[in-house]
């Protein structure tokens, strides 16, 4: 009894003291090794009288578990001091640069076309291609322009022969040649694209970007156009009113034919879209002409619809505030940096076409 | 076009104001393109002379000019036209005045040193012509009006109208006036003929030659003798001002003004400088004449001209020649009125590169009825202001015109535009834009105008009514939300993956022209045929592009030289590889410069290398669907990679089509180029070459089955020959045990001590796990020993103790 109670009492003063790792882990091996103080009192057990072993056991266990603690919580205290002192040392200047990182971007004539997409898939458009080189029968003759047409001399035309036969695609328009040529109606798709004409100053580039509509079926008519575009401008310029007018022009491929002007005004040097009484012209459409819906085989008393051309730079131009046309072309770092797009920001139905 | 209020009230009664004019020529379709005041302010141009000039002190180029402008002392004006001169009559600008062209206002300024009080203007300032050689010339009869202004006081702004190319009948104030009035803008007033007395005979002999291809079908004249071509009278001068023509003299001013009130053109000549009778023929080749412009025009075959005995007198319907023009003493004119083919005269003017105001008009189509009208009325207008007798009429033709007719169903209309409109109502716009109608039983029998050639069938006619009724009639539709289609293809949805994989590993996208400097392009074109345009806007824009890379290294070559050091762009777009439709490929090309990482305080500075690019391929390749562990990689590149620092990539073993190279851009194309940067890497996929997968993303998705049991790693180090690809031990090793390989990375390549001088050693990680069971030492013994064993036999390897 006295045995336990020394033990106890010595080590708990001993443990009282500064140690460091080492000593208690002496102590530790002292008390509880194979043959330490506690451990061999465990190996009384048997021989003690029957009438005290339960007891002797019992404060045994006690001793045990208080000394057990104590140098726990001795070891835990110094191994907590060391981490601190540890983090002391290790403290770095977290302002420093990260690891450097580039971002790439989405030009926003790309941008610009998945935003027509998503918006047209909603009402039920699909997308299709064509050629840059194009035929003079599909980009001219095939859409009723022949060749002595005044209407030719508004689009002059890169081409590749000196007969004039090939030709860069003045239009988007030939794409409709091609799809409804291959295809039976009812159509309804869009094309974007590049498109070419000799032009290049201040306003014009030699190359640009259209997007063709078509939507030709049985009773398609004029007001399924003006709610069509109505639709389309409302949704890409992200606004809840337009203002929009449609207006008579002439187009050999669309009769009859309109141009259309969005309202806008200048705000703080900004353009806003939608509201003010300046018009400004940004697409051409009408209903497909029946000369045209007969070079392509399709019976024109029985099916009949619009067409469209929209310019996507200038669209891109409007709702982002860029100035000048042929900067989408110069690939200037800054400015591919500055009206890029990040990869990640796809414009779709379900988030929206911006952020 | 340009027209003014006033002109159109000579055809048009009406009370309303200009403002509801812009508005409704708009509405119609005759777009109001911009409205110039005419009015008060140009008022301060006043007709002036010149009554001395000395040269500028200060510069040889300018005169210092003494200016009469009607008031007591004379302004002194520099003036650096080299036709300013001592009694020249012409305009002047005091200070004050607003340029028409520049839209500057003008103040006194000190021009070298010597202060001048206004400006002596050409005749494209005033946007009176294109004229900008000089000053405007004033004949000796505005002498009387020096200090008046020298345009007219009339109220009306020049409004100038953008005439789409189907309606030349809009080319006259008329046909403008006739617009409006079936709008219910005003009312069209008749034009009344004055009747003249045609007395004599046309004796001057009119033929037309029956031949192939002739571009007149009618030809209409009539002899005017004993005239005194004079000035014209003040009323005719201020309409002519008042569209921006420059009066001329009166014979000149009269047809002008007929071709510009009913788009009739007329053509006056001296009928003393014709020989004997006038011949509408075919030119013959290399025939040559001087015309109005004062140019010599050598003639292709074939050509419509007007000739005498003598040769070519002008070009019909395009431009008249010097040989037989009217002048202040021209005694007896003959004046013509005739109907040119379109067509004819389209291609006559293309090959000549000659662009006149009667050439854009017939070119678009005359009323082949006007014929008579015309000369009737400039021959009244001749007698009236020049005296002289006027001859009976001669038209000579080989064609007669056709008056077309439409059945027109009146129903169509609803069909087309989505309203409705009444029969009645269908009936008076018609009538009021001048067809004659005739009612049948269902239909409406249609008589087409003969200055409508634009109109021949009824979809004509349904345009005709909305653009008359008004757009803004048509209903919005709201469109239906269904999709019966997928919007993008499989081949489309993989353009726009690949695009935005490439952006999202740090490149800029950019868009460059398809067409490229031909001697970039050549660097770049290897085999590939050479497209050239035949009409390029530049020499330098000569070519379309058989590669993306010469178009980018340009642009790189520029940010570079901007200060931009380490970049990364790239484009997606055509490549082209013939002159046919179709013949082009879709490739995303990328190019970067410089260094991965420069002037960085926690990585070690490095240049960008080829495996930063295969890297950029590979994982887009995978992140598209393709499996990066069946690509098969070789290095056979086109010349303008690095021979030895490039690569290309196949999606399997098969080799079917390339998928894409990656590598070093060739040196000896930086150096011809000056491209300066620490290196120059590319790559190029190639969107038709990666096969479609037929599965969609839910199908590509297999059965999910991992190993828990325990997994090894064993590392091996083989020493090979140097032109053994590390590909190739791999491919072997793969196949040693293909299901308890799970992983092989190679993780060391060294050259050098200890390793024979063709030699290297490639050091391999190899992990070993089975899906059955947790393999012991002896397994694990058996898998190593085939694996030296393999990789020793198939590629000449020894495993390095």
């Amino acid at each position: 009894m006295s045995d336990l109670k020394k033990i106890r009492d010595e080590f708990t003063s001993k443990l009282k003291g500064k140690l460091d790792l080492a000593e208690l882990n002496q102590i530790k091996s002292d008390l509880f090794g194979k043959n330490g103080l506690v451990s061999s009192q465990f190996k009384k057990i048997g021989n003690i009288d029957v009438s005290e072993r339960k007891k002797f056991a019992s404060d045994l266990n006690i001793i045990k578990d208080e000394l057990h603690d104590l140098i726990n919580l001795k070891i835990n205290e110094i191994e907590k001091a060391n981490i601190n002192e540890k983090l002391e040392k290790e403290k770095i200047d977290v302002t420093l640069p990260e690891r450097s990182f580039v971002r790439g971007k989405i030009h926003p004539v790309s941008q610009t076309i998945d935003e027509i997409s998503s918006i047209f898939s909603e009402i039920g458009f699909s997308v299709e291609e064509g050629p840059d080189v194009e035929n003079e029968y599909n980009n001219f003759t095939a859409l009723n322009t022949p060749d002595n047409h005044p209407a030719r001399d508004m689009h002059d035309t890169f081409y590749l022969d000196e007969k004039k036969e090939r030709l860069l695609r003045t239009h988007t328009s030939p794409v409709q040649i091609r799809t409804m040529l291959k295809d039976k109606p009812p159509f309804k798709i869009i094309a974007p694209g590049r498109t070419y004409r000799s032009d290049s100053d201040q306003t014009h580039s030699p190359m640009f970007h259209q997007v063709e509509g078509l939507h030709i079926d049985k009773n398609i008519n004029m007001g399924h156009l003006k709610g069509c575009l109505n639709y389309f401008i409302k949704e890409f310029f992200e606004v809840k009113k337009i203002k929009m007018r449609f207006r008579p022009s002439h187009f050999p491929f669309t009769e009859p034919s309109a141009e259309v002007d969005i309202g806008y005004e200048i705000k703080d040097g900004k353009i806003i879209i939608g509201e003010g009484d300046q018009w400004l012209e940004i697409l051409g459409c009408g209903m497909v002409h029946p000369n045209v819906l007969k070079n392509v085989k399709v019976d024109p008393t029985k099916f009949q619809g619009y067409a469209f051309g929209i310019g996507i730079d200038r669209l891109a131009m409007l709702k982002y505030g860029i100035n000048d046309l042929r900067a989408f072309f110069d690939c200037d770092y800054r400015w591919l940096n500055h009206f890029g797009f990040d990869p990640l920001d796809v414009p779709t139905n379900y988030r929206g076409l911006s952020r | 076009m340009k027209i003014t209020f006033d002109w159109l009230k000579d055809h048009l009664k009406t009370n309303l104001k200009e403002k509801n004019l812009l508005e409704q020529l708009t509405n119609i379709g005759l777009e109001v393109e911009s409205v110039e005041s005419l009015s008060s302010d140009n008022q301060l141009f006043k007709v002036a002379k010149i009554i001395k000039t000395e040269k500028h002190p200060n510069a040889d180029r300018l005169k210092v000019c003494d200016v009469n402008v009607g008031e007591k002392e004379l302004k002194k004006v520099v003036c650096g036209a080299t036709n300013a001169s001592e009694g020249l009559i012409t305009i002047y600008a005091p200070p004050g005045a607003i340029i028409p062209k520049t839209n500057t206002k003008l103040e006194i300024a000190k021009i070298r040193g010597v202060t001048s009080y206004g400006m002596l203007c050409s005749e494209s300032e005033l946007n009176l012509s294109d004229e900008s050689d000089g000053i405007t010339e004033l004949s000796k009869k505005y002498e009387k009006n020096i200090g008046k202004s020298y345009f007219s006081k009339s109220k009306s702004n020049l409004i100038d109208l953008s005439i789409t190319p189907n309606r030349p009948d809009c080319l006259g104030v008329k046909g403008i006036a006739r617009d409006l009035a079936a709008s219910g803008f005003g009312r069209l007033i008749a034009s009344k003929e004055k009747k003249i007395k045609l007395k004599s005979k046309q004796t001057l002999k009119v033929k037309i030659n029956k031949e192939k291809g002739q571009g007149c079908s009618a030809f209409g004249s009539c002899l005017i003798k004993n005239v005194k071509n004079t000035e014209s009278p003040q009323w005719l001068k201020d309409k002519l001002i008042s569209v921006g023509q420059k009066p001329i003299s009166a014979i000149v001013d009269i047809t002008n003004y007929v071709m510009l009130d009913i788009n009739r053109p007329l053509h006056a000549y001296d009928a003393d400088k014709i020989e004997k009778g006038i011949i509408v023929r075919n030119s013959k080749s290399g025939e040559e004449f001087t015309a109005l412009d004062n140019k010599i025009y050598k003639l292709e075959k074939g050509m419509c001209v007007i000739s005498d005995n003598k040769g070519v007198l002008g070009l019909g319907g395009i431009i008249g020649g010097t040989r037989s023009g009217t002048e202040f003493d021209t005694k007896n004119i003959l004046l013509e009125s005739a109907y040119f083919d379109p067509r004819s005269i389209r291609n006559t003017a293309k090959k000549l590169n000659l662009d006149t105001d009667a050439k854009f008009r017939f070119e678009r189509g005359i009323d082949p009825l006007s014929i008579e009208t015309g000369l009737k009325k400039a021959a009244s207008l001749i007698q009236e202001i020049c005296g002289g007798e006027v001859s009976k009429i001669d038209i000579q033709k080989i064609e007669s015109y056709k008056t077309k007719i439409i059945n027109f169903d009146v129903n169509s209309f609803e069909n087309i535009v989505g309203f409705k409109i009444s029969e009645k109502e269908i009936q008076r716009i018609l009538t009021d834009l001048g067809f004659i109608i005739k009612k049948e039983k269902n239909s409406l029998k249609l008589i087409v105008p003969s200055w409508r050639p634009d109109i021949s069938q009824q979809i004509d006619i349904i345009e005709e009514l909305v653009r008359i009724s008004g757009y803004d009639k048509i209903k919005t539709i709201d469109p239906t939300k269904d999709r019966s289609r997928s919007t993008l293809t499989q081949t489309q949805r993989l353009f726009h993956f690949l695009q935005r994989a490439i952006a999202s590993k740090g490149y800029l996208e950019t868009i460059t022209w398809s067409f490229t400097d031909q001697s970039y392009n050549n660097h770049f074109r290897e085999a590939g045929k050479e497209i050239k345009i035949v009409n390029p806007i530049s020499s330098e824009l000569g070519v379309l592009r058989n590669s993306i890379f010469s178009n980018l290294i340009m642009y790189m070559s520029k940010n570079l030289d901007r200060g931009f050091k380490d970049l990364s762009i790239f484009e997606i777009g055509p490549v082209f590889t013939g002159s046919k439709p179709g013949e082009q490929k879709t490739v995303v090309c990328g190019l970067s410069a410089g260094k991965k990482s420069r002037l960085s305080w926690i990585d070690k500075e490095r240049n960008i290398d080829l495996f930063d690019a295969k890297r950029d391929v590979v994982q887009t390749l995978n992140e598209a669907g393709y499996n990066s562990d069946q690509f098969f990689i070789d290095s056979q590149t086109p010349n303008y990679y690095h021979p030895g620092k490039s690569g290309r990539i196949f999606l399997d073993h098969k080799k079917d089509k390339v998928a894409a190279y990656f590598g070093e851009i060739h040196p000896n194309i930086l150096k011809k180029i000056d491209i300066k940067t620490e290196n120059l890497i590319g790559f190029e996929i190639f969107l038709e070459n990666l096969k479609l997968s037929r599965k969609t993303l839910k199908d590509q998705k297999l059965k999910f089955s991992v190993s828990d049991f325990q997994k090894s790693e064993r590392d091996f180090a083989f020493v090979v020959n140097k032109d053994v690809e590390a590909q190739e031990l791999i491919s072997v090793i793969s196949n040693v045990s293909p299901n308890l390989i799970s992983n092989i990375k190679v993780f060391d390549v060294y050259e050098g001590e200890n390793i024979p001088d063709n030699q290297k050693s490639i050091a391999i990680s190899v992990t070993i796990q089975s899906s059955e069971k947790t393999l012991n030492d002896k397994d694990l013994e058996k898998i190593n020993n085939s694996i030296i064993e393999e990789v020793e036999n198939k590629t000449g390897a020894k495993i390095r103790s």
